[in-house]
Order: structure tokens, then C-alpha cells, then sequence
């Protein structure tokens, strides 16, 4: 990967770790979970979306477009994919910004700027950045450079990951992050590569290894009802985590929502949602029952 | 001057629900409290105009003044309900409201809209109207308050004050506005008059050009004394009189303990917890009673005034926390019985009543500049959310030495959404006193009242002389000082728009209008306090705030110790965010000309949605820690301040300051207001306060709050910060923490005041109906997180479901 794409960054962040944060989100995985609730994240190119509500109809965009592909209906657009070169034209012609490029090149020095913006609210806190996406350590190079300058900077740093990359890399980048989130789906191979399009193998042995080094770990589970809710799952996740070395451990369960499947319409791209069901309660309290009884710390986060 | 705009509606809907935590005595008050409709009493008017007509003219103002207050507490009817331990009324019953035909008479058409309307309804009855049209209106035609100031003003300021470009308070009301300090804990009503007395025996004709003045306005003060201490004693008859005749033994005890009190306060200082509060409301009332001013009477730190009394209750076993939380919340709802007398020439459309906003300070500094957070102060903040009524106000006050646990304890009750307590910082506004000139120990003493508004409790008139609308003044700019509502001249030549080739010609252009517009404001309003003094005078509010007894100056006259008039700056988030754009679009990318902008405003966007468009979402805005906006509120801010601060008020010493708040101002300045080049259509409100425009800011609390702290709060006399926050920001113990933290960072920034609105199902939907409104809204949740208008409806309903009303 020759650049890396940030997608959004999100201040006054609540749910990403301790204190006030600002998440950064690098654009690009290699995990593709059904239920991912930032689709525009899992390509690591560039990105257009479209909101039709904010669609004024002006065909400021057709005239951009230099590829022929957008037509303009009565109630909106439609953007031909195959003709589309994703040069964003038409997105810097929409006045209204109904079509928006998802994913942007920026510099560290751009970012730490960003970052360095909420340094009072860190230091009130006990916050700081929390380096998010799609899968962050896909960006290693950037990343590095980033928890290198904030390490400088005294600001406390978070990768959240879903661990599915190279060894090295994961234990290059443990060297300088305070505390890792790092996301664990299910124990079973290959339901795990048939939800998620990969195996689980490196995301297991990597947590393990990660464990060894000492780093903070907070393990989050997106608990998603029909997936893996079951009893079974919940058992050998806690069997497996209480296994990991260190003293004391941390799971926060992400009970899912489908909110996000309207990003799925503004991408243009069919959401798998019709499968997935949220969590009911008694399976939520019951997986924290479980982890409890493992001796490990277990909440409802997000 | 409470913000309150994403939650009209949430008092009147749980009025009928039971109170945790408030027993049945509390309950049945605040019942009829909720449900009494506002009712206008002419009890007041007819007894002053039968005074007036009897002794106008034998007396000195001052004393004519005294002796019409001193008559009708002699002869107005007393009132003392069911259930009630704290006693006293305005008019003769709860929610009855006086007229003050000295200052404003309203006419028959008045009354007839008032009795009629929808919304903000009082209540008159024929008969009523018929004998006010025969007792009081002829005599007050053309000596009210209201026509002698309309009989001065130029015609220059009647077409900027028609244009919409400034209100003037006083010409409905008269100046009010100030909080007491501990004073009437320490010394009653006797005190008070033996040091008047004292003062009038030792007065020096010989040498004191004054003398005769200060002797006119000392017998004033002294008869206002007498004044209260008869109203309160007539309570003590009626209390008997009613113990006599009551029949449960329990109520007996009460009505007697309540004449008990009524006899000792005002008259004498107070000795225990019940009597500081009866004491209180007594000079509250006496203030209310005498005038009708704005902001009218407000304790300040009435938790830091009580603690005293409560220590010594608890100590001694006289008193309970229950008893104490008991007669807090009788306090509460007297003053909820208390909305402002309406105004006159009103309109049947026009909504948003004027309450009298008594604004309790709760924790911060003692005087001396420690914590002054006590046990009686969360007593206050359960009493506030328990009740959840309309008045009083209530602010926490967060000093860097105020305890996190005060900090949290009231976070909880900012998360029920009733849009208070709003939060303040003591740290800042001290310095704000002192920069004014105030002593230390006067600034330490001080705090807020009405909305944001700073003053030096029970020492300073801070008098607000009326909103001035910002963004207006841009508008006349780009018109070459015509109004293009009306098309008639509102402000000065100051040049064609189109011919401007910077950006700072038209900058400067715009400080132009607004020194011309400040200086014509600043003219009638000098005016106008010289009419207060002369023709309406106010001695027994002077008998409470120092200076006034030892210099026998009146609250009016100079009489305080400071004298303050505030102009309050409105619209700072829309005049930003359209300079913004008139500076990125035209004079930098040069996207658009002037021309086209200037016509597309008068077509109201009309034809120009792409301009509009590109504008609302091509610009930065005031909100988003973007300095390209940042610096031009910055900017606009500091010459709101040389243009106002510092400038003569003529009283000796007397100074005008600028303060930014709105209240609901930012409605009828909108109404008054054509389209704005930020994008904002023709008769849309503007922001309120220091407030981003609504919906500008993008970028989530913590960027607003850096926003709002690259200009120097401290050269102000209070900023209002209003923050939207979605119910799901404020789930979890450690969201609550996280919100504390917000409010500490925007503290040690130098903030002076936040308020939270969380925001309710009637708000999002709101939101659906108005999308550019609301761009702020985003729903967040773990690593996702969404602008509430980029979802389509039904996931709208969702988060609706999802997030509102669940903690």
C-alpha cells in the first residue's frame, strides 16, 4: 500500500478508552465482517458516498464528471460504477455535499495537528488518541510515525486492531502503545472465516503473543446475536482469554446494532444484515456471567 | 434568563406524575403551583391610582413612592394557602399578577389579547377590564414611564429601534437586575431604619448641597422599612386568625410557627433556617412589589446565606435535613407562583413569557475565596430536580476548588434534560468583576443573576439596557445603512458593498454602523435612567443594596456602590459565520461577487440554492476550532468591547459594559432580519449568545468549547455557551465523568458559562422537520459514530427510540 487513507476523525470520543479521545480511523481491512458498522473502512481506496436526502438535484455533479457516469434522476442520482475512476470531481462540484469522498491522504504533521488540538481535554481526562479504522496496523508506516510523535508529545496512545496482521508488526507497534483494544470474534476457524473472510489463527496466536509482552489489553467483542452468542462461544472465548499471561484482564462486549445500514445504501453496496440480529439480554448477561466466572473484568462497552 | 430552547414543553408534561423524593405537602403545592393559570390583578393599580390621585404633588418623589408602597401593603389582600410554610404573595393569590400603570398601562385591546391568546395566557375577567378602563387609564394617559421616554427618543433611534436593530428595556420595565448579598441574615428591617434615622438626624444643611435630596430620599427609605414589616405582620394576624379557626391540630402548630415568624422577620434579623428563608422572601416580594423591574430580585448565594442557620439547626436538633429540603422547596415553588407582569402592546402571536428570572447560585466561593459548596447546596440541587419547575433558575458554580463530587452530583441532574442546572465559573467571573473595578471581597461576593449576567451582589445596579442585534448591523451594512426590510435608513452612509475591493473595507464599514448604532442606543438609555430617577425611584430596593443607605443616594441615582449598564450583544455565531463567508467566497477563492450574494440575500436564496448550498457547507463556521472563523469572532468580539466598555453611564463612576446573551431575543432579531450571507434564510433565528450558529458546529463539544476560548471571556460581563448533547453521550457513570471533564477543560480555558441541553424525542424530531438546523446532531457509539440528518427516516426513528430517555 503506497498511501494511506484516513476516513474520519472523531474528537470528543468517549467510548474508545479511557477519558476524552480523539479516534483516528486509517481506511483499509482485511477482515470483512458482515456486520461491520463502517463499511466505507474496508477498502483501503478511496471511497464515494451518497446521501440522497441532502441531494438538491442541481446536476452540478453530472457536469463535473468527465467519465459520463453520474445521471440525474427526479429523485436523485445514479453513479455508474463501472465508468466511475473515483477522481472526485463531482464530489468537490456537490454543493451540498451529497456526494462526499470517503478517505483522505493526510500528513502526520496534519494529524498530530489535529491530535494536538485536544491536548486540554486529555490532560483534564486522562484521554488521549486512539488509532482506529479498518485495521490501523495496515498502515504500520504511518502509524509508527504517528505513536513515535505522540510518544514525544506525552500523549497516551490506543491502537484498537483486529490483530489479523504480521507478528513483527503487532510487536513493533506494542513497543510504543500504551493500550491496545483489541477486537476478538469467535474461537471457531472456520465460522470465523466464513463471517469475517479469514481464519482466526493469527488473530489468536498474536493476542497470545501481544499478552506475553505485558501490554494493557482491553479484549472488546462485538456480540452479535445468531453469530456467535453461543454458549459454546462464550465459553471457549473466556476459556481462551483467562489462558492469555497477565494478572488481570479486560473484555468489553459490543452488543451489535445494525445502525449503520444506511452507510451500506450510500456506498451502493448490499449490507448482509438480514442475517444478524442484535443480542437479547439474557444472552448479553449470560456472556458476562461467563467471563466473570473466569475471573476476568467484563462490561457492556460502546 | 434561562436557555431554554430545546425543551419548552418538558414542565407542563410531567406535572401530573408523582415526585420521588418530595412528600405530599410538596406535591399539592407544586400542583397547584403547575396548574393555576396566570391571572392579571388590578388590586395594585387601583389602589396606586387612587393614591396617586389623592397625594400627587404633596410629597417628594421618593417619598410619594415609599408611601404608595407603604399603603398598599397596608390594604392589599393577603394570602396564605393550604399546605404553605413559607407565606407571601405579590398579588392576592398564587400565579396573580399585578399591573404597574407608572411605568406601562395597558390598554382594554391589551387585556383583551392577553385573556385570549394561545400561548402565555393571563386570565382577566370582564368586569376587571371595564373597571380599568374607568379607574386607571385616564388617569396614567400620558404620565406613564413608557410615554415620557417615547416622547424624547429621536427620530434616528426610532428607525434603528423599529429596523430591529436594538430593544430598550426600560420602556416596558424598570431597571431591576441585581442579587443581595448576606446582609439580611445579619440585620432586619429596624436595623435598617435606626441607620437611615440616624443619617437624616445628622444631615448638614449648612454645607451639604444635597441635603434636602438625601433627606427626601432617607424618609423614603425608612417609611419602605415600615413598609414590609406591615406586610409581614398582617401574614402573622392572618396566620392567627386561621390557627383559630383550623380544626387538625398539626396545621394549628404550623399556622401558629408561621405567625411566629411572620413577627420577627423582616423586622428583626433572623435566628433560624425557616426565618432566613421567610426573610428573604419578604424582601424579594417587598422589591417585586414596589417596581417591576427586570431580572427582579434574586438570594445569590442563597445556599452559602442558609448554611449558618442550617449548622446550627442540625447542631442543636431543631432542625431536620428533611425539614430543611421541606422549606427549600416551599421557597422553590414561591417563586414559581411569580411569572413577570406581560408586557403592553403586545401582539396575540407573540410567545415566550418573561418570567423574572431568580437565578439561585448554587456552590461555588465564599466571600473569603474558599469552597462555598455545603450540604444545603445538594440539598438545592435534589430540591431543583425534584420539583423540575419553571422558576426559579439554578446554576452550579465550578471554582478549580469546588469538589468533583458537587461537580457530579449535579451532571446527574443536567442529564434528566430539564436544561439546568446551567454551569458556571466563578474563577473567571471574579476577574471579570475585578477587571470592571470591583474590590476583591466585592467580586468574591458576587456571581450571576438573570442569565450569565455578572454583578457584585447586594452592592452593584447592573442594569441590562437592551439586546443589540449583530448580525442586524452587517445586514445594514451591506445596504449602506438602509434597512432592506423596510427600505428606509436604519444606520449611516457608509459606503456601496459592491464597490469595497477588501475585506477589510467592508470589516471596517461594519464597526462604523455599530459605533453609530451603540452611541444613539447609549443616548436613550442615559435618558432614560435619568427618568427613573427622577420620576420612579425605588427606595426600598435601596435599603438593600449598599452604598445606598450611606450616601441617601436612590438604586436609581447612583446610589450603589457600583453602576453598571449592560448592553447585550446578540448574534455572535451568525455575523461570524457570514463574514466568513463573504471573506472566503468573495474576496479570497472569489467564488461569488458581492453583487450576486447581496441579490441573492434580498431574493432570500430564491433561484440561488447552489450559492446557498456551497456556503452552508464551503465555509468555516464559528464552532469547529477553525481559526479562519475563529479569528473573525475573535475579532468581532473585541470591538464589541471597544465600541461599549468603558463608556460613561453619566451616574459618577457608572460605567457601560457588553455582556453576549440572548435569552429568547435571538428569535425576534431573527424575525427582524432578512437572509444572512451565512446561509440563514430571511426570519430564522439567530445563534443564541456565544453560541455557534445552530447546526454550524460540526465538530463535536470539545471543538466548540476551543471555539469559544480564543476571545478573553474576562472582557465581558458573562458569555452563554448552549451545548446540545444526545442522551446517549450520558449513559454510563464514566460518560458523566467525562462531561465533568469537558466543563473543567472549558473552565481552565477561561469559559465563563456552558449549559447542556439533552436533547428529548421532540428535539429530534424537530431536527427531522429542519435538518440544517441541527447539523450538530451525531449519534455516537463505540468506533461509529454518524450526523443524525446523514440517516434516512427510519433509522432516524431508531435512534430515536435508542437513545432518548435511556441513561
Amino acid at each position: 500500500m503506497s498511501t494511506s487513507l484516513i476516513f474520519d476523525i472523531k474528537r470528543y470520543a468517549i467510548n474508545d478508552g479511557p477519558g476524552i479521545r480523539v479516534v483516528i480511523f486509517f481506511k483499509g481491512c482485511n477482515l470483512h465482517c458482515a456486520w461491520c458498522h463502517n463499511p466505507e473502512s474496508i477498502s483501503a481506496e478511496a471511497g464515494k458516498m451518497y446521501t440522497q436526502s441532502k441531494c438538491i438535484r442541481c446536476g452540478s455533479c453530472v457536469v463535473a464528471c468527465e467519465q459520463d457516469a453520474i445521471s440525474l434522476f427526479a429523485d436523485g442520482i445514479v453513479i455508474d460504477q463501472q465508468r466511475c475512476v473515483m477522481c472526485g470531481k463531482c464530489c468537490e462540484a456537490c454543493p451540498s455535499m451529497a456526494l462526499e469522498m470517503s478517505g483522505k491522504v493526510m500528513s502526520v504533521d496534519e494529524i498530530i495537528g489535529i491530535i494536538e488540538k485536544e491536548r486540554i481535554f486529555f490532560e483534564q481526562s486522562g484521554g488521549g488518541v486512539t488509532f482506529s479504522g479498518g485495521e490501523p496496523l495496515l498502515h504500520s508506516e504511518l502509524l509508527i510515525k504517528l505513536l513515535d510523535e505522540c510518544g514525544k508529545r506525552g500523549i497516551h496512545r490506543i491502537v484498537d486492531t483486529a490483530g489479523n496482521v504480521r507478528e513483527e508488526t503487532l510487536l513493533e507497534v506494542a513497543k510504543r502503545t500504551d493500550m491496545f483494544l483489541y477486537d476478538l470474534k469467535m474461537m471457531d476457524s472456520e465460522l470465523h472465516k466464513q463471517w469475517t473472510g479469514s481464519d482466526n489463527s493469527l488473530i489468536l496466536q498474536n493476542l497470545k503473543k501481544l499478552a506475553e509482552t505485558g501490554a494493557g489489553i482491553i479484549i472488546r467483542i462485538p456480540l452479535i446475536g445468531g453469530v456467535n452468542d453461543t454458549d459454546e462461544n462464550i465459553e471457549q472465548t473466556a476459556r481462551f482469554i483467562s489462558e492469555l499471561a497477565g494478572d488481570s484482564k479486560e473484555v468489553q462486549l459490543l452488543p451489535y446494532h445494525n445502525i449503520a445500514r444506511h452507510k451500506y445504501q450510500k456506498l451502493g453496496i448490499k449490507d448482509k444484515s438480514e442475517k444478524l440480529r442484535e443480542p437479547d439480554k439474557e444472552a448479553l448477561s449470560a456472556a458476562l456471567e461467563k467471563f466473570r466466572k473466569y475471573g476476568i473484568k467484563a462490561g457492556i462497552g460502546g | 434568563m434561562f436557555e431554554k430552547p430545546d425543551n419548552p414543553s418538558g414542565i407542563a408534561e410531567k406535572s401530573a406524575q408523582p415526585l420521588p423524593g418530595m412528600n405530599e405537602r410538596i406535591q399539592r403545592l407544586r400542583k397547584l403551583s403547575v396548574e393555576t393559570e396566570p391571572s392579571l390583578s388590578i388590586e395594585r393599580a387601583l389602589h396606586e391610582t387612587a393614591f396617586y390621585k389623592e397625594n400627587y404633588g404633596k410629597y417628594s418623589i421618593p417619598v410619594l413612592r415609599a408611601m404608595n408602597f407603604l399603603d398598599h401593603c397596608r390594604s392589599k389582600t393577603i394570602y396564605i394557602g393550604n399546605d404553605e410554610l413559607i407565606v407571601g404573595e405579590r398579588g392576592p393569590a398564587p400565579k396573580s399578577v399585578p399591573t404597574f400603570p407608572e411605568l406601562t398601562c395597558h390598554s382594554v385591546e391589551d387585556f383583551h389579547v392577553l385573556n385570549t391568546r394561545e400561548m402565555q395566557r393571563y386570565t382577566i375577567s370582564q368586569d376587571d377590564i371595564d373597571l380599568y378602563e374607568k379607574e386607571v387609564i385616564p388617569y396614567w394617559q400620558g404620565k406613564t414611564q413608557r410615554e415620557r421616554i417615547f416622547s424624547h427618543v429621536p427620530d434616528t433611534w426610532r428607525a434603528a429601534y423599529e429596523a430591529g436593530l436594538f430593544t430598550e428595556f426600560m420602556e416596558q420595565r424598570a431597571p431591576g437586575h441585581t442579587a443581595l448579598d448576606g446582609k439580611i441574615y445579619h440585620k432586619g428591617m429596624l436595623d435598617f431604619k435606626n441607620e437611615i434615622l440616624a443619617n437624616l438626624s445628622s444631615l448638614d444643611f449648612l454645607n451639604d448641597a444635597e441635603a434636602t435630596d438625601k433627606a427626601e430620599q432617607w424618609k423614603a427609605m425608612a417609611i419602605s422599612c415600615d413598609a414590609v414589616i406591615v406586610f409581614a405582620e398582617r401574614h402573622a394576624e392572618l396566620a392567627g386568625k386561621m390557627a383559630s379557626e383550623e380544626t387538625d391540630s398539626k396545621r394549628v402548630a404550623e399556622l401558629l410557627k408561621i405567625a411566629e415568624v411572620c413577627r420577627w422577620v423582616p423586622a428583626n434579623a433572623p435566628r433560624n433556617f425557616w426565618e432566613a428563608i421567610q426573610m428573604y422572601w419578604f424582601v424579594h416580594l417587598g422589591t417585586i412589589t414596589e417596581l417591576n423591574g427586570w431580572d427582579a430580585m434574586n438570594p445569590g448565594h442563597f445556599d452559602q446565606h442558609l448554611t449558618p442557620f442550617y449548622e446550627k439547626g442540625i447542631q442543636e436538633g431543631t432542625l431536620t435535613r428533611d425539614e430543611a429540603k421541606e422549606l427549600i422547596s416551599c421557597f422553590w415553588i414561591k417563586v414559581n407562583n411569580h411569572p413577570a407582569p406581560p408586557k403592553v402592546g403586545i401582539t396575540a402571536r407573540e410567545s415566550g413569557t418573561y418570567n423574572d428570572f431568580t437565578n439561585i447560585n448554587i456552590g461555588g466561593l465564599n466571600s473569603d475565596g474558599s469552597d462555598g459548596s455545603s450540604e444545603v447546596s445538594y440539598i438545592m440541587l435534589e430540591v431543583a430536580e425534584g420539583l423540575h419547575i419553571l422558576q426559579p433558575g439554578n446554576s452550579v458554580h465550578i471554582s478549580a476548588k469546588t469538589p468533583d463530587k458537587f461537580l457530579h452530583a449535579a451532571i446527574r441532574v443536567i442529564r434528566q434534560g430539564h436544561g439546568f442546572p446551567s454551569v458556571f465559573n466563578p474563577d473567571i467571573y471574579i476577574q471579570e468583576m475585578l477587571r470592571q473595578g470591583k474590590t476583591q471581597l466585592d467580586a468574591q461576593e458576587g456571581g450571576c443573576s438573570g442569565c450569565i449576567e455578572v454583578g457584585a451582589f447586594g452592592k452593584e445596579a447592573y442594569l441590562l439596557t437592551g439586546y443589540l442585534n449583530a448580525p442586524k448591523i452587517l445586514e445594514i451594512t451591506l445596504n449602506n445603512g438602509i434597512d432592506p426590510l423596510s427600505g428606509k435608513m436604519a444606520g449611516i452612509q457608509t459606503g456601496d458593498p459592491i464597490d469595497f475591493k477588501t475585506y477589510e473595507e467592508l470589516y471596517h464599514a461594519f464597526v462604523k454602523q455599530l459605533q453609530y448604532v451603540v452611541d444613539l442606543k447609549m443616548r436613550v438609555s442615559n435618558y432614560i435612567d435619568r427618568m427613573f430617577a427622577k420620576y420612579a425611584p425605588a427606595p426600598f430596593l435601596s435599603v438593600v443594596i449598599d452604598d445606598c443607605i450611606s450616601n441617601g443616594h436612590d438604586y436609581y441615582d447612583a446610589g450603589p456602590r457600583y453602576n453598571t449598564s449592560y448592553i447585550q450583544c446578540c448574534g455572535l455565531g451568525t455575523v461570524t459565520d457570514s463574514f466568513s463567508a463573504l471573506k472566503k467566497h468573495v474576496f479570497e477563492d472569489r467564488t461569488f461577487s458581492m453583487e450576486r450574494i447581496i441579490k441573492a440575500l434580498k431574493m432570500n436564496f430564491e433561484g440561488e440554492e447552489v450559492l446557498r448550498q456551497t456556503i452552508i457547507n464551503r465555509t468555516p463556521f464559528f464552532g469547529n476550532d477553525d481559526d479562519f472563523a475563529d479569528d473573525i469572532a475573535t475579532r468581532i468580539y473585541n470591538d464589541l468591547f471597544e465600541t461599549i466598555d468603558g463608556k460613561p453611564n453619566i451616574k459618577p463612576g457608572g460605567k457601560y459594559h457588553f455582556n453576549m446573551l440572548s435569552t429568547t431575543c435571538h428569535v425576534y432579531f431573527g424575525k427582524v432580519l432578512g437572509a444572512t450571507p451565512n446561509g440563514r434564510l430571511s426570519g430564522k433565528s439567530i445563534s443564541d449568545g456565544t453560541s455557534p450558529s445552530h447546526g454550524a458546529d460540526t465538530h463535536g463539544p470539545s471543538a466548540v468549547v476551543k471555539s469559544l476560548t480564543k476571545f478573553d471571556h474576562v472582557k465581558s460581563g458573562g458569555t452563554l455557551l448552549n451545548q446540545r448533547f444526545l442522551p446517549g453521550l450520558l449513559r454510563k457513570e464514566e460518560d458523566l465523568k467525562k462531561l465533568g471533564h469537558l466543563i473543567r477543560s472549558y473552565f481552565t480555558l477561561g469559559g465563563h458559562h456552558i449549559q447542556f441541553n439533552v436533547v428529548d424525542t421532540a428535539t429530534l424530531k424537530a431536527a427531522q422537520a429542519n435538518p440544517e438546523d441541527y447539523r450538530d446532531l451525531m449519534v455516537r457509539m463505540a468506533g461509529y459514530s454518524d450526523y443524525f440528518n446523514d440517516m434516512n427516516a427510519d433509522l432516524q426513528q431508531e435512534v430515536m427510540e435508542r437513545t432518548v430517555g435511556k441513561f
